[in-house]
């Protein structure tokens, strides 16, 4: 099974947020990322499926330099080969522009079957896979939480509300979104590291893709990106624990009226 | 923008979900304002008895697509039906609710017609008599404004609770059915019965108290301080999802759009960062609590009280306290 897995790079769960100047998205500067919660799901699905079936994991990351590091952590948990895409106008894309560019580089690769992690923890889209798989002519399943390999084909297992499932068939090529917590992340291990150093990463920029500009245009605008207005009126208790429990204890008592 | 709002009704073997209503009242809304009128469609296979419900509300058509490869949801199915459809009403704006069906199908139909879905809004506001949608982003730390750019129809989703689907206005809507051409070549996924795993043995929902902790607890033996906690307020524990998928506490403990829905007397969060996929689980609480190091998570957005400090020195602490309670 030949497998490419996208990774977004986002900035760390815990990351302090500034807005930019123009108000329409945060600064970069001082922040340190990470890969997409989800997409790691993604990767450690795309190398069980090759342990179990064979084939090649090809990890696949869209944006500057620094998500070279993503593609390395991928290549030392065990993918074989990395594709980076990187240009210029391939910054600050909506989620189709993204999309336009992976469908391009995963078609010119070939795949069984190309994975993304099923929303992003930054913009939260929850479409590049699907929109992708548009582009492609592909059919599509998200929030995958299990992939069989069937007779010319594959069999998922999706998430639904209410503590529903459903499995799935249909034909490969496919492309799936990978939910959070399906599996057990393995972390590269010092063997790994050392064996990603030889692997190869490809970069490919707009022109290298075959995308003309007019494919990338905006089809959607930030006006502007603020801290969410309150619909609570919060009561901080301040203290030491200890006075801060006798606070609280106290206000449940008698304020709430919880005990 | 000339020709309505369209509204996509969500249902499974008929039975519609109400968020779909959700949808129909932020359409009512919405359409009252920028002079749009709402009219709604819903796809499947015998929906006679769900269009006449839907057709109760005030909305100017409902649309009725029959066809047997819709009797089953498929993405390809609903894809290619209701491109079929956007080209026959040529809607301005097309309405969704940002329901897991949703994101499985609408991204993949905006991008059949050249959109992008602006997806998952949490309210909207007219700027220039044009609609404005609200979205959050890094999860729920910030909230972006955004706007389609280019043509009509714009498709656009709400996310669940964003409205009050019982506040829809009551009227009485046209009927039309509309024919769509589907078969085997467009309808490539397969879906078998849907299923329930093993049935929970807790039910969180008619608990009191809740206390619940989330990935600030770190280490699975760290979530013993939380149990002692709960157990010297008399609550029952939860857990926000990473915990569960994790095994530190079992799945029926799980609190959110994929777990339980509670809506205890008290719920206290420990280290939970305030997803709203863990928020619509527990934001009918009566009173709710957060602890959590990090004063801007979106937690403290819906607190009634809040600590901000470290969870490993206040739970101890207020484990002491409690237990002077007995
Ligand atoms: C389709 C879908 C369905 C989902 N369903 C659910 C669901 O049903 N339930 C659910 O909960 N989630 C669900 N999620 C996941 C959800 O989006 C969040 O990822 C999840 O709720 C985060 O859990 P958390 O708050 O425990 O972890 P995090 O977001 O990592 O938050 C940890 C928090 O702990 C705080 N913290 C860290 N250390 C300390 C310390 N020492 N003291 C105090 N505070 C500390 C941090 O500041 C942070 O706010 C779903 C997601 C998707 C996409």
């Amino acid at each position: 099974m030949k497998i490419i897995v996208c990774l977004k790079q986002v900035p760390k769960n815990d990351s302090i947020l500034r807005i930019n100047e123009q108000g329409t998205w945060i600064q970069d500067r001082d922040l340190t990322y990470e890969i997409n919660e989800s997409d790691q799901y993604a990767l450690e699905a795309a190398l069980q499926l090759k342990e179990k079936h064979g084939g090649e994991v090809i990890a696949l990351s869209l944006g500057p330099a620094r998500v070279q590091t993503v593609i390395k952590e991928a290549l030392a948990r065990g993918a074989d080969r990395g594709i980076h895409l990187e240009d210029a106008t391939l910054d600050n894309l909506d989620a189709f522009g993204i999309s336009t560019a992976i469908a391009a580089a995963a078609k010119a690769e070939g795949f069984d079957l190309l994975l993304t992690g099923l929303q992003s923890d930054d913009y939260g889209y929850a479409q590049t896979g699907v929109i992708a798989a548009e582009l492609l002519g592909l059919p599509h399943a998200t929030i995958v939480m299990d992939v069989q390999a069937t007779d010319g084909g594959i069999r998922v297992k999706r998430e639904l509300e209410n503590g529903f499932f459903q499995w799935v068939s249909m034909p490969a090529p496919a492309v799936l979104t990978i939910q959070s917590g399906i599996n057990t992340l393995r972390y590269a291990t010092l063997k790994g590291i050392m064996a990603a150093k030889k692997k190869e990463i490809k970069k490919l920029d707009a022109a290298g893709l075959g995308l003309d500009t007019a494919s990338l245009t905006p089809k959607m605008q930030f006006r502007r990106v603020y801290v969410p207005v309150k619909s609570k009126q919060t009561q901080f208790l301040e203290g030491s624990p200890a006075e801060v429990a006798a606070k609280l204890i106290e206000k449940l008592k008698n304020e709430a009226r919880v005990f | 923008m000339a020709n309505g709002i369209l509204v996509f009704i969500e249902h499974v073997d008929g039975k519609i979900n109400k968020a779909s209503y959700e949808a129909v009242r932020a359409a009512q809304l919405i359409g009252a304002q920028i002079g749009q009128e709402a009219s709604a469609v819903i796809l499947g296979q015998g929906i006679g008895d769900a269009a006449a419900e839907i057709a109760a509300k005030k909305l100017k058509t409902v649309y009725t697509v029959e066809n047997e490869w819709l009797k089953s949801y498929t993405a390809d199915g609903y894809t290619q039906a209701f491109k079929q459809i956007i080209e026959q009403v040529q809607p301005a704006l097309v309405l969704f609710c940002h329901t897991y069906e949703v994101r499985d199908f609408a991204p993949k139909l905006a991008a059949s017609l050249k959109r992008i879905l602006l997806g998952d809004n949490i309210g909207y506001k007219i700027e220039d008599g044009q609609p404005v949608f609200t979205r959050q982003v890094f999860q729920g730390k910030l909230a972006a404004d955004v706007v389609p750019v280019g043509d009509t129809p714009h498709l656009v989703s709400f996310q669940i609770g964003s409205f009050r689907g019982d506040e829809c206005e009551a009227g009485q809507a046209a009927a039309q059915a509309l024919s769509v051409n589907l078969d085997a070549d467009v309808v490539r996924q397969q879906p078998e019965e849907r299923f329930k795993e093993a049935k929970a043995a807790v039910d969180l929902t008619q608990a009191p108290l809740i206390v619940s902790v989330g990935r600030g607890i770190k280490e699975q033996k760290n979530i013993e301080i939380v149990k002692k906690l709960a157990e010297s307020l008399g609550a029952e524990i939860a857990a926000s999802r990473p915990i569960c998928d994790n095994e530190w506490l079992p799945m029926d403990r799980q609190v959110g759009s994929s777990g339980q829905t509670v809506a205890p007397k008290m719920y206290l969060a420990v280290g939970i960062s305030g997803a709203i996929q863990h928020i619509v689980g527990m934001k009918g609480a009566r009173t709710i609590v957060a602890i959590n190091k990090d004063k801007e998570a979106p937690i403290f957005e819906i607190a009634d009280y809040g600590i901000v400090g470290d969870l490993f020195e206040i739970v101890p602490a207020l484990t002491a306290e409690a237990e002077k309670l007995k």
